[in-house]
């Protein structure tokens, strides 16, 4: 069974102006839950809160957040992190950027146990055969699949992703939403992206970051992976396009 | 871009090439100008000095090599342990920081003569002033390449629950590798800066006392070989840390094709 995240009173504001007030969003167990959101709306700040990364020590900043888990446990140690950038470290090898967790966390090497299964992780995101390449020999592509590797070995019940595809070409975007999905099929997951194709393809449910508050959670009919030249979905995403437009005005 | 791919004799043919020129136009310029020997020496008359006195200048140049290497080493791993303490002690910095400004404002030069009050004629007083010189920029590019690590490598290795140590050493630290070998380069090149010039203000050994003394006794032809040892010196200190350096970040040679 999954983990489910609540989340409720996640106010931001900078000086004297809210990013957004009072916000509340629940995270189904294993299921996608994609926000949908213009650039600079609050959505990576959100995404931070949950996170634990904006710590309130900010100058100009106030913070808040209420995080209730289907567990009662706290979240801390509990997340994975997949950012718009790789964040790959240049001086590591691939195979050692898939173990940065035990790297970071640990004082030796990984066993011999956990490189296995780094290595078994990067054949499955389709990079048998580049462990021992540095990050700058490899594509944008490359390497986020690697960090999709490095996001799988630390094995977290909740993944928040922030625009993880957007940066990449049309065809190897498609390709890794379609890997992310499969690989990622028993987390709980919350996707930022500015994206409605995106979030119709991906999303069990979907919100739009409006003007500092959430729209409805929305569901789409189906199950994702959903098919984009879906005559149903197409509407839909005409609709996700006006609502971000609409929460700009 | 890589450049194409060349063997070693065609890169080592364009320095040798330039070398031999300028050797060639001093060489014309003493006989067009008939510049006295003692004021300016030709190439041939330096070689000859160079062979002619060459134990004394290797016994010198030992010497010299020895507070510059001495020297490089200490300023350095203190440049580096500073950094490091500025870095974690995040307190000590509004106290650290002016007083490493301050000391900056006062010229190691002006230091010298009392250097050698405080560490006496021999090898010492020289390698404290390589030292001293060497230190600030090696802090500073040190301290600079540890603040500006990227907000995103820390945020992931939070979330990968990286305590405060773990996150200096292994991703600041490296991060900060690049900056600091910036400020390695730096410090070497004027190493030899801080060696000879203590040598100048009072020493008995050292290619800066030789040169002061061939100097006086008018042996320009000396003078000028030991200043072309020291060049020699200079150049290779530099190689040998760079080539450290790239070898300390392999990472950094690869490019995408």
């Amino acid at each position: 069974m999954g983990l489910a995240v609540g989340i409720s009173e996640a106010s931001l504001r900078y000086d004297d102006e809210w990013i957004f007030n009072n916000i509340r969003l629940h995270l189904e167990a294993s299921q996608w839950t994609c926000l949908l959101g213009r650039s600079g709306a609050g959505k990576s700040s959100l995404l931070r809160m949950i996170a634990n990364l904006l710590s309130g020590t900010e100058a100009h900043t106030t913070a808040h957040i209420e995080i209730h888990t289907s567990d009662g446990l706290p979240l801390a140690g509990r997340i994975a992190w997949m950012a718009q950038r790789d964040l790959l470290l240049p001086w590591l090898r691939v195979l050692d950027n898939v173990l940065l967790g035990s790297r970071l966390r640990g004082n030796g090497r990984a066993s011999m146990d956990l490189r296995r299964k780094a290595t078994d992780l990067l054949a499955r995101v389709g990079m048998a055969g580049y462990e021992l390449r540095y990050p700058a020999s490899l594509s944008g592509g490359q390497r986020q699949r690697v960090a999709l590797a490095r996001t799988l070995l630390e094995d977290q019940p909740l993944v928040l992703m922030d625009e993880p595809f957007s940066s990449l070409d049309a065809i190897t975007r498609y390709k890794l939403q379609s890997l992310a999905a499969e690989l990622l099929r028993d987390k709980t997951i919350l996707l930022i992206t500015h994206d409605p194709a995106e979030a119709v393809r991906m999303g069990h449910q979907i919100l739009v970051f409006g003007r500092r508050q959430l729209g409805e959670p929305l569901r789409p009919p189906g199950e994702p992976l959903r098919a984009l030249d879906d005559p149903v979905l197409l509407p839909l995403q005409a609709r996700l396009l006006g609502e971000l437009l609409e929460a700009v005005q | 871009m890589t450049a194409p791919a060349q063997n070693s004799g065609a890169r080592l043919l364009k320095p040798l090439v330039i070398t031999f020129g300028l050797l060639g136009v001093w060489q014309l310029a003493v006989l067009v100008s008939g510049a006295p020997a003692y004021i300016l020496p030709g190439p041939v008359r330096v070689f000859q000095a160079l062979v002619g006195h060459g134990l004394l200048l290797l016994d010198h140049a030992l010497v010299t090599l020895t507070e510059m290497l001495i020297g490089l080493l200490a300023g350095s791993v203190l440049g580096l342990l500073s950094a490091l303490s500025l870095s974690w002690f995040r307190h000590l910095r509004g106290w650290l920081l002016p007083v490493l400004v301050i000391s900056q404002a006062i010229p190691v030069f002006a230091l010298a003569p009392v250097l050698m009050l405080w560490f006496g004629f021999g090898m010492a007083s020289k390698i404290v002033m390589t030292t001293l010189i060497i230190y600030f920029p090696v802090t500073a590019a040190c301290y600079d390449g540890l603040r500006h690590t990227d907000q995103g490598w820390l945020d992931l290795a939070a979330i990968l629950g990286a305590d405060r140590r773990r996150q200096l050493l292994r991703i600041r630290l490296p991060a900060a590798l690049p900056a600091l070998g910036s400020g390695l380069r730096v410090a070497t090149s004027v190493a030899p800066i801080g060696a000879v010039v203590g040598e100048w203000v009072g020493s008995s050994r050292g290619l800066g006392y030789l040169m002061l003394h061939a100097n006086a006794r008018m042996q320009v032809d000396l003078m000028f070989a030991a200043l072309l040892v020291l060049a020699l010196l200079a150049v290779a200190l530099y190689f040998l840390v760079d080539g450290g350096l790239r070898a300390a970040m392999p990472w950094q040679r690869v490019t995408l094709q």
